[in-house]
């Protein structure tokens, strides 16, 4: 066999591992939309479950998903991006930062489930909160702390230098540099970076287990300090816990939680191509 | 120009930045410090000689953590031995072989994969690979240990992928022109030069990559079966199978606050921490080695 034929050989090898990785991930998708797409209407979307969850929709758990978010965003994007400052435009390297390095590396590593029970021991006993939507956001935003981070960093570093000495030229203060011209041009890397950390968090079941998800609570919460169900949770439950659940729901219930985390995965995507595009540094 | 007012705004801001900074180290510690505080008395209360037993029966007081532990090893280097081919190859093609349209098209689908929720993957695999995996094999379940290492694999391949790209990238172009010059072809170039120079960069990979898998639960969970026993046989690749975070997610909804079974679970919580904390750790090092070098482009 000549050299050229290995190469051939080799290269389609290397191609059917590609195909290998891929198709699976199509396969996924287009299973649970094809079959969800059949409980998809506007009553599964806005209806309180019923009968045991297997009747009615989904709203009470698409609603505390979406808060969820919500208080996980309020918390973890100003400790995040505040902390990306620090390391790209404030910390030197000294044995501290390397220490804090070190520790967003190992945040990034621990296991959600692990989170969930710092959350249960922290928040839902020690500090009182009970299994609430506040215990939950707050655990779900630490979790995602670490990607929000090194994201932003990765964004406020690609900022050329030349745009800091040129504000400090002007006698403008550090932080005016960064507040009116390293920020803003880091701006749609940072968004980029909140939304992939986000999607993570709304997606998550393992943290929200013991903190705030509610197994059947077919009202929606009135307070930060009340359960809610949440739509990975839902379907955890209605695929395991449930003897005879309709098909339907399942899917149907799938599909919606897929749906919400590809829609913020495809933003987050647009936003960077978009600003990749018209970056003229 | 600006007034004395403004200035202190500015010190006020710049050490709440600073703080921030700073208190990542903070809630690292405070992890580790509940997982402590709520784990740790159950060594008081049970002896060691009951964990490092091999039945885990917590109402009957039986505390034997080694088949989930060896549950966990399991099902984790399974789903490597599965991912890392793969992922290394994708890695490889994406990078190094592949024209610009499937570049084009791979990307943004594994990155699609590293958002699907482990939940939506868990019931996949419950709902399509476990009816086929029990057909194929006619066994009594499709809820097995493969099935888990098998979700997993493709849970850990976005990492991975990622992070073998990055490596490869980092290896000069002048290593592959030196490679064509002396009259390699481009696999023998790829396979003797770019991916031996990439290697430390490929081990973080796999590092990293185990350390998604260990600490994945609800997937898992869905996937594996849950049954607590020791994966000692060849058959145990197709018998159900146990890991420590799924025995934590199972179990923890119906323990009483402060029973020993409740301790018991924040000690299989503790232990995680420690290995993904090490194997981080090691992968971490990789990282910052080639950080203090300079990059090796």
């Amino acid at each position: 066999m000549s050299r050229q034929q290995v190469q051939r050989i080799g290269f389609a090898l290397l191609a059917l591992a590609a195909i290998t990785v891929v198709l699976p991930i199509l396969l996924v998708i287009g299973n649970i939309v094809v079959r969800g797409l059949a409980a998809i209407n506007w009553e599964f979307l806005t209806a309180m479950p019923k009968n045991g969850m297997k009747a009615g929709g989904i709203f009470p758990a698409l609603v505390g998903t979406l808060l969820l978010t919500l208080g996980t965003a309020v918390v973890c994007i100003p400790m995040g991006v505040g902390g990306a400052i620090y390391l790209s435009e404030y910390a030197r390297d000294t044995w501290l930062t390397r220490a804090i390095r070190l520790a967003i590396v190992n945040l990034a590593g621990i296991p959600s489930i692990v989170y969930g029970l710092f959350g249960l021991g922290l928040f839902v006993l020690f500090l009182q909160f009970g299994t609430s939507i506040l215990a939950g956001s707050l655990t779900l935003a630490i979790m995602t702390l670490p990607v929000i981070i090194s994201t932003s960093e990765e964004a406020l570093r690609a900022v050329p230098m030349e745009f800091r000495t040129v504000s400090f030229s002007l006698g403008g203060t550090r932080w005016q540099g960064i507040r009116n011209i390293v920020l803003p041009q880091a701006l749609p890397g940072i968004i980029t970076g909140i939304i992939l950390g986000l999607l993570r968090a709304a997606g998550e079941t393992a943290p929200i287990l013991f903190t705030v998800a509610a197994f059947y609570l077919p009202r929606l919460p009135r307070s930060p300090f009340d359960q809610t169900m949440a739509l990975p949770y839902h379907l955890y439950v209605i695929s395991t816990q449930v003897p005879g659940m309709p098909e339907h729901i399942q899917y149907g219930t799938a599909l919606v939680l897929l749906a919400v985390v590809l829609s913020m995965n495809l933003v987050a995507t647009l936003i960077r191509s978009y600003f990749r595009r018209r970056r003229q540094w | 120009m600006h007034d004395t007012r403004g200035r202190w705004m500015e010190f006020a801001i710049e050490a709440l930045i600073r703080v921030l900074g700073i208190s990542t180290i903070g809630i690292v510690l405070l992890i580790f410090a509940f997982l402590l505080r709520e784990g740790l008395p159950v060594f008081f209360q049970v002896p060691l000689t009951n964990f490092l037993d091999v039945r885990w029966y917590p109402t009957f007081g039986m505390f034997g953590a080694l088949p989930l532990l060896l549950g966990s090893a399991f099902v984790t280097f399974t789903a490597i031995a599965i991912a890392l081919p793969l992922g290394v190859a994708t890695a490889v093609f994406v990078r190094e072989v592949a024209p610009n349209w499937a570049r084009e098209i791979l990307k943004p689908l594994i990155e699609v994969l590293a958002g699907i929720p482990s939940v939506v993957l868990g019931f996949f695999g419950m709902t399509f690979i476990a009816p086929r995996v029990r057909e194929i094999l006619g066994a009594p379940t499709g809820l097995t240990a493969f099935t888990g290492a098998l979700v997993l694999a493709y849970m850990s391949l976005p990492t991975i992928i990622s992070v073998a790209e990055d490596a490869l990238d980092a290896v000069p172009k002048s290593y592959r022109d030196a490679g064509l010059a002396i009259g390699a072809t481009q696999w023998q170039t790829i396979w003797r030069v770019v991916v031996p120079a990439a290697r430390s960069g490929i081990v973080t990979a796999v590092m990293l990559g185990m350390g998604r898998a260990i600490g994945e639960t609800m997937a898992v969970m869905m996937v594996t079966g849950n049954a607590a026993r020791m994966p000692l046989t060849l058959d145990s690749f197709f018998r159900p199978v146990r890991t420590m975070t799924a025995t934590i997610a199972a179990e923890m909804g119906e323990v009483a606050k402060g029973s020993v079974h409740y301790r018991a679970l924040f000690a299989i919580g503790i232990l995680l921490f420690v290995v993904t904390f090490f194997i981080n750790l090691t992968a971490a090092r990789a990282i910052f080695t080639k950080r203090r070098r300079g990059g090796l482009r």
